[in-house]
């Protein structure tokens, strides 16, 4: 059985996994609502991460870092902005642009600066978020004596850098702006229907950028954290995947801020498993049940459908039972109670085999602002 | 009704994308505090002058053929492929399978069976989002980017768990057997008596193969019904609806084109490089063929251009990163640069054009 502690370890890390993720989903969210798709997260998450160690590494202070990093994503959103608003261009490749963009120059220029292959040197105390403990925590020391209250309060609570708090803090905020106010009824519906929101005398544009610059400040507070608090300087591709795992979080939380934290604080939870646990037993005839569960699920599912729908989920159907087999097969010798090993790479790729789950609408379906990824013309 | 002459929109286009391009990554050089041309020179003394810098480059073009092409496809159906980077990492678990489990006795079989098993597992890869794009209604670009990372998922697990010999602690399968090895260009070059040609060079014959799926892609999209039908997606859904055409059938089919060209890259990095599978081999590739797409206007003959263009910049920008203290990743700048001009920002490089064309028609008249 595993211990409380553990437990509240685990949820620890999840945590902090899922701060930069959380920030990041909400920039998405700020711009996909206003209508503009945003592919390009990862780049500026990664910028920011660059440019905040960079500058905390330099003048030794992690509020002038926090600063650049934020202004240096802004630039970026603003480069999506002239590209996908002012000139119409394609919302997707502007992101794909911007993600190379900043996988690049990040590189040349850190080498350039630092000479280190593409690193920045490891900050000190004063370029760094320091964890805030709250008033009468117990240490890490004395943590296995205290009582599971304290354990929790001590543990889970208090510890963390400025940001992940921050981070927490933004999720009401973004939805008392997006429901409460008068500007987030205008974004959202501008993220539906642009049309609209233009013959009621409201600027598209302006909206439009704002939203993307409310995204830019919030990649570039996530961009901060990876480098300042989650870790202690930049590498090269250290945002790893993170900008798209905050895309698949928003499909996730179907666009809405309270959901999005639960999303995130999910998806945190599958690394912080994952880097805390190398194996993970599950009972294998178990596991090959529920394969077969979702399997019949399928078939059952396209009994009445077309030949496509047939082939495909008939298809995957089968694959799913074969590797039901497969398990059954791979502990045939050892009896009924036997465990079976699940690979790591399993657990890493589950938020994205959700987000696909989502998005095929079998379990909840997923449906994007109406208006996005289309640029908006004018009526002449 | 064109405002510019066609050729001004093929040639002078991507060639203004192309120079902005260059410009920025020059001052760039001169902010490291190096000089440009001189890089130029490197690049070109690196890779054009020498035949084993042929070689190399014509190896990365064999990749960015393959990808670009795919990328070109789904364009054409207005389709963004973005996941040709997982397709082409499970075509290379197709291609593994294919060299390690069947016994082929000449390498002329092998690349037959290798480029099935490649193009058949792409296609599958591409073929669930596509599914998911044209029944579910869910954007293929998500899709499509959720699927590059279960595909490294995918791949990690084969390579870990199941394809790697026993003892051996890299994340890699066992060599392929000697009579799938394909010839390379010094292999060829040797045949003819030039022995020195293009040593130790990875380009092989599956750049043959490449220029093979130019012309059939140019056939396809320019020369059969099919294409024809995908073109008129592309152009306009409710118009090809009308004319008889069936979008779900038609997204299937360019999505699984897409991702069997895809694929088909692994036999040129897989079978003819490193002659086993190992990770990370696609090397970004799959999204390099969006940049190639882009500028090579989605016709077979630009990307052909495209491609050899930046087999010359990824060539080359190894020899910088070897002789300079520019890193590699410069390329990954000019690469995302000619993706902003001729993909995002294409408006402000013909916005310029347009109004010069549209002053000598008014002067004309």
């Amino acid at each position: 059985m595993i211990e409380f502690l553990t437990l509240l370890q685990v949820l620890d890390s999840s945590l902090r996994l899922a701060t930069p993720l959380l920030l990041v989903c909400l920039a998405g969210l700020f711009s996909e609502r206003a209508g503009i798709f945003d592919i390009g997260l990862e780049g500026k998450l990664l910028a920011a991460a660059f440019v905040s160690a960079a500058f905390a590494a330099i003048t030794g202070s992690v509020w002038l870092g926090l600063l650049a990093g934020i202004l240096a994503s802004i630039m970026l959103s603003l480069l999506h902005g002239l590209a996908s608003i002012t000139l119409r261009g394609d919302q997707i490749i502007s992101g794909v642009a911007i993600n190379f963009l900043a996988a690049g120059l990040t590189v040349v220029v850190a080498q350039d600066l630092f000479g280190q292959g593409g690193r920045t040197p490891p900050l000190k105390s004063g370029g760094r978020f320091e964890p805030i403990n709250f008033p009468g925590a117990t240490s890490s020391k004395e943590m296995n004596e205290a009582g599971p209250l304290m354990q929790f309060y001590s543990e889970l609570l208090s510890g963390h850098s400025l940001l992940v708090y921050v981070a927490l803090l933004t999720v009401p905020i973004s939805w008392f702006i997006l429901y409460k106010t008068r500007y987030g009824l205008r974004l959202r519906a501008v993220g539906e229907n642009p049309a609209a929101v233009d013959t009621a005398g409201i600027s598209v544009r302006g909206l439009r950028y704002s939203a993307v610059i409310i995204g830019g400040v919030l990649c570039g507070i996530a961009g901060a954290y990876i480098a300042t608090s989650l870790q202690a300087n930049f590498t090269k591709d250290m945002s790893a995947g993170r900008g798209f795992i905050a895309l698949a979080a928003l499909i996730f939380a179907k666009w809405r801020p309270w959901y999005a934290l639960s999303a995130c604080l999910l998806f945190g939870f599958f690394f912080a498993v994952d880097t805390r646990f190398q194996n993970i037993l599950l009972p294998a005839w178990f596991l090959s049940g529920f394969l077969i569960l979702i399997a019949l699920g399928l078939l059952s599912y396209v009994w009445k459908k077309d030949y496509l729908d047939k082939a495909v989920l008939g298809g995957l159907a089968v694959g799913i039972s074969i590797i039901a087999f497969l398990v059954i097969f791979s502990v045939w010798d050892t009896g009924t109670s036997s465990q079976i090993k699940i690979p790591v790479v399993f657990i890493q790729s589950l938020p994205y085999v959700l987000t696909v789950v989502v998005l095929a609408g079998f379990v909840g379906k997923a449906i994007p602002p109406r208006a996005g990824g289309q640029p908006y013309v004018k009526e002449r | 009704m064109d405002i510019m002459p066609k050729w001004v929109d093929i040639i002078i286009v991507p060639l203004l994308s192309l120079f902005l391009a260059a410009f920025l990554s020059a001052l760039l050089i001169i902010a490291i505090g190096e000089s440009p041309i001189a890089a130029l020179n490197l690049m070109i003394e690196g890779t054009l002058l020498r035949s084993a810098g042929w070689g190399y480059m014509l190896y990365y073009t064999t990749n960015f053929i393959f990808t670009g092409l795919a990328v070109s496809v789904a364009f054409h159906a207005a389709l963004f492929n973005i996941g040709g980077e997982g397709q082409a990492m499970i075509g290379g678990l197709g291609v593994a399978l294919v060299c390690l489990f069947i016994p082929w006795p000449h390498w002329t079989l092998a690349i037959v069976g290798a480029s099935i098993g490649a193009a058949v597992f792409g296609m599958i890869w591409a073929g669930l989002p596509a599914y998911l794009q044209a029944k579910r209604g869910s954007h293929i670009v998500i899709t499509t980017i959720m699927f590059n990372f279960i595909a490294a998922g995918v791949l990690n697990f084969f390579l870990v768990d199941v394809l790697k010999p026993k003892g051996s602690m890299d994340p890699a399968s066992a060599n392929f057997p000697v009579s799938t090895h394909l010839p390379t260009f010094q292999d060829i070059a040797s045949l003819f008596g030039f022995e020195k040609a293009f040593r130790s060079a990875p380009a092989n014959v599956s750049f043959f193969i490449a220029l093979l799926a130019c012309v059939a892609v140019w056939y396809l999209i320019w020369r059969s019904p099919l294409g024809y039908e995908i073109r008129a997606l592309g152009k306009s859904g409710p118009a090809a609806r009308y004319a008889g055409v069936r979008p779900v059938k038609i997204i299937m089919i360019a999505m699984m084109i897409s991702g069997a060209l895809c694929g088909m890259m692994a036999i040129n990095t897989t079978q003819g490089e490193s002659e086993r599978l190992i990770l990370n081999f696609t090397e970004g590739a799959g999204f390099i063929g969006i940049a190639v797409a882009l500028m090579g206007r989605s016709h077979p003959l630009g990307v052909l251009l495209a491609a050899l263009l930046f087999g010359f910049l990824y060539q080359g920008g190894a020899e910088l990163a070897l002789w300079t203290k520019i890193p590699r990743e410069l390329i990954v700048v000019i690469q995302a640069l000619v993706i902003l001009f001729t993909g995002a920002l294409s408006l402000m490089v013909r916005a310029p054009l347009e109004s010069f064309f549209m002053s000598l028609r008014k002067a004309k008249e």
